[in-house]
């Protein structure tokens, strides 16, 4: 044969998206085991112990693996062909394939046998086995080889094109590395420098919220390094695929540069009720979160001005005529589209969670989970979902298996969404705590009023379960059994309305943008994190749960 | 950079929302005094149980006002009953000798980490007399969910 089914780049982002869909097969698995339990379904084999591994297990293999490994599969089609350059640093992307694969393995391990049961949060002084903290730093080592990679391909195109922008599609990518390269030491401090220590009997005490502040560091960034590459479809993939054109280049540029600003000073929003931290520098870093609603107002805005352009490329008239000229029946069209549509509904609920007040209303109640299966959940999840019905074509040169269940799944994903988020949110509301394993609490009468609820999310929990396996289905299916295609279609992205200025602006500057990140992130982190460890403080005894 | 009209007057707005929430913020943080629990106190997590802060447990009275102080740890609320006035403030003071716990009153706006090392402080009024649930809503451990305390307000109106 001379037309391989698979070039060697290929391969690459190939094997990224395989560990990516196992994760989230097994993590499914887990999530519609804790839609029933938390209904109290009386299920076999349901105990406490097993509830609290599969929701650590959900949350690790979603939140930290699925996400992490289709990153930087899609970061490397990004890298190949918006740059249409061939990738430089191949074997350190293999070997940075490597070590997260590895780091998975070893901290699925740890979890699966029931040795670290801690939540994807792991908040001690509740410890873990030493294989999963050093699991977690694996990946997090493996995404750093993946920056390096990226980052030289860039700079092999910057050589190669001086003074010209670099395509839309990249510039996103590269906030993604810079603002992951900005917020990773946190946890690398908190997980090398505190807890494997501490894990392996080295040191006797951790001082909790030292380890909270520098988890958060890096948590709340971490929905940002989910949440840009699905901007970059919204950007550079749908518009073509609605027919149409991007409404505006320069206003892209300018979203994910202040991404790559505001990302991280904003983490003591996830501890506005914790102690040891003053009140002024959780406002601050409410302040800077409510900043940031300003590049996805932006983004809403273009991209839907994106999809009128091509509803009417297509021949749509009048004020909404153009919505049905769109083409409803493509499965990344569909995906992506209610993905923005969830993401409205959750960017609306973020701005209560970052509300100082309004907070402590829903902290740590079911509230919050209702809230990130919208961004994350959805708006994040389903948009790479609908990447993989358009990149494995392209990538792998095989036609798409059981269509109908690519085009079917995307509405079942956001019809079960829809019943589990808004019953999350409603049994937040009346006070029932998030990450429980059952909520009856020997039939108080608060808690009474939350069992209706449960049995709606319980609903939602498996129509999306039905969603998640039509996914794996198809990809699969493709993947085993898809029929090669003669023609591969190409990985095309999508062209502004007008065209791009062959000259760098204030956007593309991403150095300076890096340095002004780094000096806010010293302003909001410097002092308050000086004072926890100067204070007079106290660690805390790790126990095994 | 060219930005069509549409984007601006957009953009126009979309700064205006973001400065009305960032403004109700600051208003009700400064003018309101609405702040989320932020004590800054520590404690020796091994000596709980010993420190004269927490020998007491349950509801006092400092200084003319209504203080609870009670301990949280795997996996109950001591003292697990309480009865408290309606209608004035009350201060609760927490802290855990164990792992990170959470304190929620259902039907309140009371919520407060308390993390082993520190003492939490959250004041609140209970405008109605009744049985409130008090739950922990930090995953601490297998038992997490059996975690739960009972508080009667008394008095006021009802």
């Amino acid at each position: 044969m001379s037309a391989a089914p698979s070039a060697r780049w290929q391969r690459l982002p190939l094997a990224h998206f395989g560990v990516a869909l196992a994760a989230f097969g097994v993590a499914s698995l887990m999530a519609v085991m804790q839609a029933l339990s938390r209904a109290d379904l009386k299920l076999p084999a349901r105990t406490a112990q097993i509830y609290y591994l599969s929701v650590t297990a959900h949350g690790v293999l979603m939140a930290l693996v699925f996400t992490t490994f289709f990153i930087m599969g899609f970061g490397y089609v990004v890298a190949r062909t918006a740059l249409g350059r061939p990738l430089v640093g191949e074997r350190l992307a293999w070997t940075s394939y490597g070590a997260a694969l590895a780091g998975t393995v070893a901290a699925a391990w740890a979890i699966l046998t029931g040795q670290a049961s801690v939540l994807y949060t792991f908040y001690p002084p509740l410890q873990a086995h030493p294989a999963f903290y050093i699991g977690l730093a694996l990946v997090v080592v493996g995404s750093w080889g993946w920056c390096a990679v990226m980052i030289r391909n860039y700079r092999a195109w910057r050589r190669e094109n001086p003074g010209l922008p670099v395509p839309l599609a990249m510039h996103g990518m590269m906030a993604t590395v810079i603002l992951w390269c900005l917020c990773t030491p946190g946890v690398a401090v908190e997980v090398v420098g505190l807890l494997i220590p501490w894990s392996l009997g080295w040191v006797k005490t951790v001082d909790p919220v030292l380890a909270r502040t520098l988890f958060w560091f890096f948590g709340h960034p971490l929905v940002y390094f989910w949440l840009l590459p699905a901007y970059v479809a919204w950007y550079t993939v749908l518009p073509r695929q609605a027919g149409g054109k991007l409404f505006s280049d320069p206003l892209g540029r300018m979203v994910f540069v202040l991404f790559i600003l505001l990302s991280t000073p904003v983490g003591f929003h996830h501890q506005f009720v914790d102690p040891g931290i003053h009140a002024g520098w959780k406002l601050f870093h409410a302040l800077n979160t409510y900043a940031i609603l300003f590049p996805s107002f932006v983004t809403a805005f273009t991209v839907v001005a994106s999809l009128e352009v091509g509803g009417r490329m297509r021949g749509g008239r009048g004020l909404f005529g153009w919505l049905t000229r769109l083409p409803w029946g493509e499965p990344l069209f569909t995906a992506v589209v209610l993905s923005m549509l969830t993401f409205t509904l959750g960017g609306f609920g973020g701005a209560i969670n970052a509300g100082f007040g309004m907070n402590a209303m829903i902290h740590n109640t079911a509230w919050v989970q209702g809230h990130f299966h919208l961004t994350v959940g959805t708006a994040v999840a389903l948009t790479f979902m609908g990447l993989s019905y358009w990149l494995l074509p392209r990538l792998a040169g095989k036609e798409l298996r059981f269509p109908a269940f690519a085009q079917v799944q995307p509405w079942l994903w956001f019809a079960g969404m829809m019943l589990f988020s808004v019953a999350n949110h409603v049994t937040g509301l009346l006070g029932m705590p998030r990450r429980v394993y059952e909520a009856s609490y020997q039939g108080a009468g608060a808690a009474s009023a939350w069992a209706p609820w449960t049995a709606v999310s319980a609903a939602g929990g498996v129509i999306l379960f039905v969603s998640a396996m039509s996914y794996v289905l198809v990809v699969a299916g493709t993947v085993l059994w898809g029929r090669p295609l003669k023609d591969r279609p190409e990985v095309a992205w999508a062209e502004p309305l007008e065209p791009v200025e062959p000259r760098r602006t204030l956007w593309d500057r991403l150095g300076l943008w890096t340095v002004l990140a780094i000096v806010l992130i010293v302003i909001a982190y410097g002092y308050p994190i000086a004072s926890l460890l100067g204070m007079h403080h106290f660690g805390a005894h790790g126990i095994r749960p | 950079m060219k930005v069509h009209v549409y984007e601006k007057f957009w953009m126009g707005t979309a700064v205006a929302i973001i400065a009305a929430f960032a403004a109700a913020v600051v208003l009700t943080a400064y003018g309101m005094g609405i702040h989320p629990p932020s004590h800054v106190e520590t404690i020796d997590p091994a000596t709980v149980e010993s420190d004269p802060r927490f020998a007491h447990r349950g509801v006092g009275v400092e200084r003319g006002r209504t203080v609870v102080t009670m301990v949280l740890r795997m996996w109950s609320f001591d003292p697990a009953e309480l009865s408290v006035p309606a209608g004035v403030p009350v201060t609760f003071r927490l802290t855990s000798p164990d792992v990170i716990h959470g304190f929620e009153i259902v039907g309140t706006n009371v919520n407060a980490m308390v993390v082993p090392g520190y003492v939490s402080q959250v004041t609140t009024t209970f405008p109605r007399a009744g049985d409130y649930l008090i739950v922990c809503h930090e995953y601490c451990g297998v038992g997490h969910h059996l975690m739960q305390a009972a508080i009667k307000v008394a008095g006021g109106g009802s």
